[in-house]
């Protein structure tokens, strides 16, 4: 089960109101290689993994990049919420706003709603942990992007801490990738 | 909201993330003794500092324990926290 805890996992400070940064920064919402896409990759892929430490850097990182997705969903609001209509228009925010006002919503930078098909999971943990080391680096990728977007020191501050998360996790995986396979060559030798 | 709060929540936060790296790191390390013994004082502190905010602040969990009436749904949400501005 799950008991959520009522504090983010890091302070969001967003030092000004900037509704086309928001449209870009929801890509790590409901884009691919997003928060909500690792979060939902990783606790599916616990059921097949052969080793409780696999199961554990499933559980808890994948439980992490729920507090990210809280973040990012914490950003994009910050960053619109104060917006008036004429900030709004003629940004690329304006799409989002006809739908959802100023609510974050699971959909990427280029509005294409969230999707199960950006995630797998394979009964095979070599094969699944690969997947989840790609993704770790494409979102550390898509976070050095956005900085590179990004003109609010609060935001950029925030963006540095979840670009650095991802390089951890990277190595957690790896690490929980090279356990997995020292346990699958000795389970062949009697 | 009072900023105290805030600055209460930064305390929180900063504690809680040693324990987010101490419990990821001994997911793949869990016999290193020196990371465990990290983690367990940390945790100490975590408990410690957790029961102090609820007593000023209300429930962080649903688990805990709340004053008359149920202090849980009390704003401000994590979201509408007011940190103010960047510092960096």
């Amino acid at each position: 089960m799950w008991i959520y805890e009522k504090k983010l996992e890091y302070p969001v400070r967003v030092n000004t109101t900037n509704p086309a940064l928001a449209a870009m920064i929801i890509e790590q919402f409901g884009g691919a290689d997003g928060e909500l896409a690792a979060g939902v990759r990783y606790l599916t892929q616990r059921w097949t993994m052969p080793t409780g430490k696999a199961k554990a850097v499933l559980t808890d990182i994948g439980t992490e990049e729920l507090a990210h997705w809280e973040m990012i969903g914490t950003l994009v609001y910050k960053l619109s919420k104060d917006a008036t209509i004429e900030q709004i228009k003629g940004t690329p925010f304006e799409a989002h706003y006809t739908n959802h006002g100023k609510s974050p919503f699971p959909h990427n930078a280029a509005g294409v709603p969230w999707t199960a098909s950006y995630i797998n999971s394979k009964d095979d943990p070599v094969a699944d942990l690969h997947e989840d080391m790609a993704a770790e680096q494409k979102a550390r990728a898509t976070y050095e992007h956005l900085i590179r977007l990004s003109d609010d020191p609060g935001v950029i501050d925030t963006l540095r801490f979840l670009r650095e998360r991802e390089v951890v996790h990277f190595q957690r995986f790896g690490e929980a990738l090279c356990l997995v396979q020292e346990h699958m060559c000795r389970k062949k030798h009697y | 909201m009072k900023n105290n709060q805030a600055e209460l929540l930064e305390q929180l936060m900063e504690v809680g993330f040693v324990l987010v790296e101490t419990n990821l790191y001994l997911d793949t390390h869990p016999e290193d003794e020196r990371a465990l013994r990290l983690h367990n004082t940390f945790s100490q502190k975590y408990d410690e500092l957790c029961r102090f905010y609820e007593s000023q602040y209300g429930p962080l969990k649903f688990t805990s324990m709340s004053r008359f009436p149920w202090q849980y749904v009390d704003e401000p949400w994590p979201w509408d926290v007011d940190f103010g501005k960047c510092r960096c």
